[in-house]
């Protein structure tokens, strides 16, 4: 084989790896995910446990966990938002309802979703939710306010070594669903529609 | 003085002369690869010190607490800018540049294997820093969200982030196609009696870097091209409204940034096991333990990523298996600078320019060495993490690491390159102002971190005072040091009446040695003859 053959092997084996390496990087989004929830036991879908699983389930009256709140609004979200409780003791195994108060401060009905995050990400698995105003989308008009609860119960098998968590949420404005909503709120009053943005 | 090689001979007659005449067709359409290499050194040099002006700047803005010069947002740009800029204008194509006039030359190769995309990848990266630069002119103005370019904060300006992206995609096409240059030319063209384990170090530091490029600077393109999907089509990989999650974005960059600092000081370990030995007049001490360290150094640079993102939250598991596995690096660069050292131990040194850079890369890389082990230490990183302490660590192994190699193998090939000595006493100079302020301008900085200064921020509580203003002085003497170097290289171009040797160091050994100086632009035509004891590390019996 002479050189110029050579060089085009190394090119043609090289290219390739080249093409491996470009679609690691975005295999790396699955994977990513399958190590976080299957190998380290972080859980980063937040949607509701089963009902059934809470009926089964034993209080730890001898333990007591602090669950810290924490919320934050994106800034493009022009809410307030804040926990009724800073903070509460509870016993691993008991369901606990706490009470979230969102206002829209802003001159337009808006539609924003709560994306929720555990610190440490170790409890994540831990902490589970019944009820949650995070699982959908929250519509408020211009000026209204909403008390919105979550109800919740940390896993009696929650780690020794974790004494505190904190649950922290974060509203983000959902812009599709915020000009889905003004377009059908115009159709309904007859009044043409602003434009989208 | 060529007779001896028959090689050289041919070569001699063959020198008068295959350079195409005309400024366009001399640089713009050449596949030679020392004309290549050239425009390499030339572009990154410019590079350097378009980098260097905004360092000035930040050192200038930090000279006083409270905000003095610019704005904050230009602050914020400079620093990325500076980044991206030297990293991938000034390190990277230096290093390319060497490869491209060195390597051919150490293995006996008439040029690169693939002159065409040689041209072709060298000529994209004028486009690419066009591309970056040109947004400060822009409104909105350039990044402002750090060389990493985590987002949210990246995507946060306006829509110039687009030149950013394209910019970088731009650097690593170029990149690869080096690098697979480099592949191809060390696997296929070298003479034969160069077997793989006869290369030269700095011919192996290059192949194993090429490899590094072509595994990860993909992952880069990857990892950019989501940004740009979550800027402009709505994806959300990084956006938490959207179900992702900015954390990957780490994760992906890392896996691609630590390799990364590994190809920008590859490279150099490879130049500085050139030089010492050269200067010693003894072969390098354990050239097979050299080259598997280099190895190891580059296997082990895929599993450590996440130790420059301890503070995001990971599992205690991860924080331990990246903090072990990233001090077992140190156990490979233990064995380089130890096999330095014994190379230097009773030989016959002396002192020349390129000696004193590579002994002062020793030293000096290897107190960043340190720093990054005391980095690597989860429970003292917090302390660490995003302050001085680490601008500290890596401008100790980037400017005085691969900077000073760069600037050691300019001055040890140079009157190869050129035919020409370079003025001895300025060099001296040079090295002497240089060592001197880089230390002023980054040695304080570890204090500055220890006590708790933020990096990236215009501003600082007048407790940081003092050592900021000592490390501005230091860093205005360290750039006013490098005109130095401009003058140096420009004089011993252009006006040294000083004509090199064949040889040009006494003690030098290589195939790069035995063409005349300044090298032909056509070497090797015929494979040379390869005599064992000409090759540089001596250690044939293996």
């Amino acid at each position: 084989m002479n050189a110029g053959n050579r060089n085009l092997g190394v090119l043609k084996t090289a290219g390739v790896v080249v093409a491996c390496a470009f679609l690691f990087g975005f295999a790396m989004v699955p994977l990513y995910r399958v190590v976080c929830e299957h190998v380290l036991g972080i859980k980063l879908a937040p949607g509701a446990v089963d009902r059934s699983r809470v009926a089964g389930l034993v209080e730890d009256a001898g333990r007591t966990v602090r669950v810290q709140f924490v919320t934050g609004v994106n800034s493009k979200l022009p809410w307030s938002f804040t926990p009724e409780l800073s903070s509460v003791e509870v016993h691993p195994g008991k369901l606990t309802e706490v009470w979230f108060d969102a206002t829209n401060n802003g001159g337009e009905a808006i539609v924003g979703n709560a994306v929720p995050s555990i610190a440490p990400s170790e409890a994540s698995a831990f902490f589970n939710k019944t009820e949650c105003f995070c699982f959908t989308e929250q519509v408020l008009q211009a000026g209204e306010s909403r008390r919105m609860p979550v109800r919740f119960y940390v896993d009696p098998q929650l780690p020794r070594a974790v004494r505190e968590l904190t649950l922290s949420y974060t509203f983000y404005a959902n812009e599709a669903a915020t000009v889905r909503l003004s377009a059908e709120q115009h159709t309904k009053t007859g009044s043409p529609p602003p434009a989208a943005g | 003085m060529a007779a001896a090689n028959p090689a050289i001979d041919h070569d001699a007659h063959d020198d008068h002369d295959h350079k195409p005449q005309g400024f366009l067709h001399r640089w713009l359409f050449t596949t030679n690869h020392k004309d290549i290499g050239t425009l390499y050194l030339v572009f990154s040099l410019l590079m350097f010190f378009v980098g260097g002006t905004m360092a000035m700047i930040i050192r200038a803005e930090l000279f006083k607490p409270g905000m003095q010069l610019v704005q904050p947002e230009f602050f914020n740009e400079m620093t990325s800018m500076h980044a991206l800029i030297m990293i991938f204008g000034a390190v990277m194509p230096a290093f390319v540049g060497l490869g491209n006039w060195m390597i051919p030359l150490m293995i006996g190769a008439p040029d690169m294997a693939l002159p065409r995309m040689n041209n072709w990848s060298f000529w994209i990266l004028p486009f690419a820093f066009f591309l970056l630069i040109s947004e400060i002119w822009m409104p909105g103005g350039g990044p402002q969200g750090g060389w990493t370019m985590y987002p949210p904060l990246s995507l946060e300006g306006g829509t110039n982030v687009a030149f950013m992206i394209f910019a970088v995609h731009l650097m690593g096409i170029s990149s690869i196609m080096g690098a697979i240059n480099i592949i191809a030319t060390i696997l296929n063209m070298r003479a034969p009696g160069m077997d793989l384990l006869k290369m030269p170090v700095f011919v192996w530091s290059w192949l194993i870097t090429a490899f590094l490029l072509i595994a990860v600077m993909p992952v880069l393109a990857g990892a950019v091209t989501m940004l740009l999907t979550d800027k402009f089509f709505g994806t959300s990989f990084f956006n938490a409204a959207g179900g992702g999650d900015p954390v990957m974005f780490q994760h992906i960059f890392w896996f691609f940034g630590h390799p990364e600092v590994y190809i920008m000081i590859l490279p150099a370990f490879g130049i500085v096991s050139e030089i010492i030995p050269t200067f010693s007049r003894k072969p390098i001490f354990g050239y097979q333990a050299m080259v598997y360290a280099i190895a190891s150094i580059a296997f082990l640079s895929f599993i450590v990523w996440a130790h420059h993102m301890f503070s995001v939250g990971m599992p205690l598991g991860g924080e331990l298996y990246f903090m072990y596995a990233t001090m077992l690096i140190a156990i490979p660069t233990g064995v380089k600078v130890f096999n330095w050292v014994s190379t230097m131990w009773g030989g016959s040194m002396t002192f020349e320019t390129p000696m004193l850079f590579a002994i002062a890369f020793v030293i000096l890389f290897t107190i960043g060495g340190f720093s990054g082990v005391m980095c690597a230490i989860v429970p003292a990183d917090f302390q660490y993490q995003d302050t001085y302490f680490v601008v500290a660590h890596f401008h100790y192994v980037l400017v005085t690491g691969a900077v000073f190699a760069i600037m050691a193998s300019t001055y040890y090939w140079l009157p190869k390159w050129c035919g020409n000595m370079y003025s001895e006493r300025w060099g001296k100079i040079h090295f002497w102002s240089s060592v001197i302020s880089v230390n002023v301008l980054f040695f304080p900085q570890h204090f500055l971190g220890l006590a708790g200064m933020p990096r990236r921020i215009p501003d600082y509580n007048v407790a940081f005072a003092d050592f900021n203003m000592i490390s501005s002085i230091g860093g205005f003497w360290f750039g006013a040091s490098q005109l130095i170097f401009v003058g140096v290289v420009i004089h011993a171009v252009y006006f040294s009446k000083n004509r090199a040797t064949t040889q040009v160091w006494e003690g030098a050994h290589g195939l790069e040695w035995t063409v005349p100086s300044p090298a032909p632009h056509h070497t090797f035509t015929v494979p040379p003859v390869i005599r064992d004891d000409a090759l540089a590390h001596g250690d044939v019996t293996h």
